[in-house]
C-alpha cells in the first residue's frame, strides 16, 4: 500500500456512493440498536426497493443524540440540507421512502438546530457518516492518510513533533501531554515495546469510548499504529470492557479488514515497520482503568496497581516500555497528522487544545454524545446544546470525572472548560461524562452513591483506600438516615485528606473529591441533614427519625 | 518431577475444545488466564471448581492466582446463573434517573436480593456497572439484551412474562 493507491481506494469508494441519489443513514449504536433500528434498516431498505428510488441505506455509528432515538439521516444528491429524523420506528420506512425527492415528512424531522450546531466534530467526524466495518468507507474519508504519509514520508521523530506542536493531551482524564509520552517511551531502553489502548471506560455515565469504538474503530487502530511507528512498538493491545460487546465484535472486524488491506501486519506500506493489535476484554473491574492495574490484567493477572516510578513508558508490560493512551486520544492523532499540529492547536483555550467529547446524561433534555471546542462555557454545552433541564425542574449541579470529580454548582455554570479550569473548582475533567442533577436530587446521597462505587470498587491492595473508602461511606450513611452529627462532618473532612494524600493509586487519591465537593458548595444539604433532620429533595429516607411524613408530604 | 504436559479435557463436552482452543490460540502463555476464564464462562455460564483446575492446570498458574483472579472480577461468578438474567444498570446515570427504585421494586417481586437467583433458578437478579448506555437511562439488560427508559411497570411485566412462559 501507498498513498496513491491509498486515494485510489478513497476514490473508488467515493464514486460508488455518488452513484446513488440519496444516501440513508441508520444510527446502529447501542443506544439505537436497542430501539430496533436494524429491523428498521431492514424495512427501510425493502420499501426503497419497492419505490424503485436509487437510495442507499447505510448502517452507521452513534449520532450523538441519544435521547431522540433511533436516529436517520437522509442525504440527497445535489442538495446540500441534510434531513435528520427522530424516534424513527419500522411503520415509518414506507412513508420515508416515498417522501425521498419530495418534501420531508414533517413529523419525524428533528429539529435541533441549536444541538449541533455549536458543535466540532474532530473525534467524532466520522461517526453516523461511515459503516463501521468497513474500512472503505473510513478511507474515503481520508482515513489512514495520516498513517500512510508517516510510514512513507516522514521519520518517527517528526511525527513525535507534529503531536507536541498539536499540544494534545490526554482525554482519559489526567491530561499528560500526548506528545511528551510519546517521545519518553520512544526514548526508552527495551525491546520490544508496546502500545496499549486503554478502553477500560468504567466511569459509570460516561460512554464516549464505547462510541468512538462502535462508530469509528478503524481511526483507533489508524492512531495506535501511528503510536506504533512514533515510539518503535511493534506490538498493541487495545483493553476493552466485556461490558461493551458491539464495540469488541466492530473492532473484530476493523482488525481483519485493516490486515487485509495491509495497513496492520507486517512491513506496513513495505516498509520495514510492523505493528499488529491484539484485543483484550475486561473484566469488570473499575480500578483497572489506572495505567498499572491495567498492565496487571493484560498480563492475566489480578488488576492491582502498582506504586509509580517506575513508569509504564519505562517499565510496563512483561516490564518493557509500554505506551498507554485513551481511546479519545488515539481518535485523535489521525486528524493531526492529516492537518498537522498547528490546525489541532488552533483549536481550544489556553494549555487545552483540540475538542472534547462529552457524554450528558442524567436530568437534562438531550442526552447523548457532543464534542465541543476546549473553552466552551459551561453554560453552552448544559443549556444549549443540551437542551436544559426538563419538565420544570431546576438545575442543581452537574457532575463530571465520574467517581474521581465532583459536582459543580448553577453559580458556576459560564465556566470555560479546560482542565486546569474544572480542577480549580474542585472538580476535574476526567474521561468526559457529565450527569446533570436537578432539584429532586440530593448531594449528599450523590457523595455516598460515589464512596459507595469507590468502596466496592476499591481493589483492597493499600488501605487508606480500602478502609478509608469503607469509613466514609459508613459516615455518609450516617448523615442520610439523619444520624449524623457536626462532628462527623469535620471527621469526613479529615478522613478525605488522609486518603487522597497516602492513597497508592488514582482511584483512592480522587475518590474523596465528591465528598469535598458536595462539602464545597451544598454544604447547606449536609447541614439539613444534621441539624434539622430533613432532606429537601426527599430522597433520603431520614429512616431513623420521626420526620419522614414531613418530609415526603 | 511436575509433569508439564496440558492435562486432559475433563469430559468429552464439546465446550471444553472451545476452551482448549482459546489457551491454544495463545501457545498456552500465562497470561492468557483471562481470556480462557472468559471463553470457559461463555461457553458453561459460569465457572466451577472442574473449570478452574483445568485451565489452571493448562496454563500452569497455581491454583490460588487463578482462583484470585476469578474473585477479584466482577464479570466471573462462581455460581450457574439462572435461566433468565435481568441486570439493572447501576450507574450514575441511571442511578439519577432511578435505578435504585427499579432494581428495589423488582428485589422485591422476586423476594430475593441482587446478585442472587430465584430458589426454582428461573430468574437472577443481578446489577452492572455502567453498560455505557446512559442516552437511554434507565437501561436493564433483559437475557443481555438492552432495553432502555423502563418504569417498574415494565420491569415486573418482564419478569412475569419469564414466569409464564
Amino acid at each position: 500500500m501507498n498513498l496513491e493507491e491509498l486515494k485510489q481506494i478513497a476514490e473508488n469508494t467515493r464514486e460508488e456512493h455518488a452513484k446513488f441519489d440519496y444516501d440513508i443513514n441508520i444510527c446502529m449504536g447501542t443506544g439505537c440498536l436497542s430501539q430496533h433500528s436494524d429491523q428498521i434498516k431492514d424495512q427501510l431498505t425493502k420499501a426503497v426497493a419497492a419505490t424503485g428510488k436509487n437510495a442507499f441505506v447505510r448502517r452507521t455509528g452513534c449520532m450523538g443524540l441519544c435521547a431522540a432515538g433511533p436516529l436517520l439521516l437522509v442525504n440527497s444528491r445535489g442538495i446540500k440540507h441534510e434531513v435528520l429524523y427522530n424516534h424513527v420506528t419500522t411503520s415509518d420506512a414506507e412513508s420515508i421512502a416515498a417522501s425521498l425527492g419530495g418534501e420531508p415528512v414533517a413529523a419525524l424531522q428533528c429539529d435541533l438546530r441549536e444541538h449541533f450546531e455549536s458543535q466540532v466534530h474532530v473525534v467524532l467526524e466520522n461517526s453516523g457518516h461511515i459503516d463501521p466495518e468497513k474500512i472503505e468507507d473510513y478511507i474515503a474519508r481520508d482515513g489512514y492518510e495520516g498513517l500512510v504519509t508517516a510510514v512513507t514520508e516522514m521519520t518517527p521523530g517528526e511525527v513525535i513533533e507534529q503531536i507536541m506542536k498539536s499540544g494534545l493531551r490526554g482525554r482519559g482524564g489526567g491530561g499528560y501531554p500526548t506528545g511528551l509520552k510519546w517521545s519518553t517511551v520512544a526514548k526508552a531502553v527495551g525491546d520490544p515495546k508496546y502500545v496499549v489502548c486503554n478502553g477500560d471506560e468504567g466511569d459509570p455515565g460516561a460512554f464516549m469510548d464505547r462510541s468512538v469504538l462502535e462508530s469509528d474503530p478503524q481511526r483507533v487502530l489508524e492512531g495506535m499504529a501511528l503510536a506504533a511507528y512514533a515510539v518503535g512498538a511493534s506490538r498493541g493491545f487495545i483493553y476493552v470492557r466485556a461490558e461493551y460487546p458491539l464495540a469488541v465484535s466492530r473492532l473484530t472486524a476493523a482488525l481483519r479488514d485493516a490486515r487485509r488491506r495491509g495497513l496492520l501486519g507486517n512491513n506496513i506500506c513495505n516498509s520495514d515497520f510492523s505493528f499488529d493489535v491484539e484485543i483484550r476484554l475486561g473484566a469488570g473491574a473499575f480500578v483497572c482503568g489506572e495505567e498499572t492495574a491495567l498492565i496487571a490484567s493484560i498480563e492475566g493477572r489480578r488488576g492491582t496497581p502498582k506504586p509509580r516510578p517506575p513508569y509504564p513508558a519505562v517499565s510496563g508490560i512483561w516490564g518493557k516500555p509500554t505506551l498507554i493512551n485513551n481511546v479519545e486520544t488515539f481518535a485523535n492523532v489521525p486528524p493531526i497528522l492529516r492537518k498537522g499540529g498547528e490546525w489541532f492547536s488552533s483549536i481550544g483555550i489556553g494549555k487545552s487544545k483540540g475538542t472534547k467529547v462529552f457524554a450528558i446524561t442524567g436530568k437534562i433534555a438531550n442526552t447523548g454524545l457532543v464534542e465541543v471546542p476546549m473553552g466552551i462555557p459551561l453554560r453552552q454545552i448544559i443549556e444549549g446544546i443540551g437542551g436544559g433541564v426538563p419538565d420544570g425542574h431546576t438545575f442543581k449541579a452537574v457532575q463530571t470525572g465520574g467517581p474521581s470529580g465532583g459536582c459543580i454548582p448553577a453559580e458556576l455554570l459560564d465556566l470555560h472548560v479546560s482542565y486546569e479550569s474544572l480542577i480549580e473548582v474542585g472538580s476535574m475533567m476526567g474521561s468526559g461524562g457529565m450527569i446533570v442533577m436537578d432539584d429532586t436530587s440530593c448531594m449528599v446521597n450523590v457523595a455516598k452513591f460515589f464512596i459507595e462505587f469507590c468502596m466496592t470498587e476499591s481493589c483492597g491492595k493499600c488501605i487508606p483506600c480500602r478502609a478509608g473508602t469503607a469509613q466514609l461511606y459508613t459516615l455518609l450513611s450516617r448523615i442520610c438516615d439523619g444520624e449524623g452529627t457536626m462532628a462527623d462532618l469535620d471527621l469526613l473532612v479529615d478522613l478525605s485528606a488522609t486518603i487522597k494524600e497516602t492513597s497508592l493509586c488514582g482511584l483512592g487519591q480522587t475518590a474523596p473529591n465528591p465528598v469535598l465537593s458536595t462539602l464545597r458548595y451544598f454544604r447547606n444539604e449536609y447541614l439539613d441533614h444534621i441539624e434539622h433532620k430533613r432532606c429537601t429533595a426527599g430522597v433520603c429516607a431520614m429512616t431513623k427519625t420521626n420526620e419522614t411524613v414531613e418530609v415526603s408530604a | 518431577m511436575i509433569s508439564l504436559a496440558p492435562p486432559p479435557l475433563p469430559s468429552d463436552d464439546k465446550r471444553w475444545k472451545i476452551v482448549n482452543g482459546t489457551m491454544r490460540r495463545h501457545g498456552f502463555a500465562r497470561h492468557a488466564l483471562i481470556e480462557t476464564l472468559h471463553t470457559a464462562q461463555s461457553s458453561f455460564g459460569y465457572l466451577d471448581d472442574t473449570a478452574i483446575r483445568f485451565i489452571a492446570k493448562s496454563l500452569r498458574v497455581p491454583l490460588s492466582q487463578a482462583y484470585g483472579v476469578v474473585t477479584f472480577y466482577h464479570h466471573f461468578s462462581l455460581k450457574p446463573p439462572g435461566k433468565h438474567t435481568l441486570t439493572v444498570c447501576t450507574g450514575t446515570a441511571c442511578y439519577i434517573k432511578g435505578s435504585d427504585k427499579l432494581l428495589a421494586d423488582a428485589e422485591k417481586h422476586l423476594g430475593i436480593a441482587q446478585g442472587k437467583t430465584t430458589p426454582d433458578g428461573e430468574i437472577s437478579l443481578m446489577t452492572a456497572r455502567c453498560v455505557g448506555a446512559c442516552g437511554r437511562a434507565p437501561v436493564v439488560l433483559v437475557d443481555g439484551e438492552l432495553a432502555g427508559q423502563l418504569s417498574s411497570e415494565q420491569v415486573i411485566a418482564q419478569l412475569e412474562r419469564w414466569v409464564v412462559a
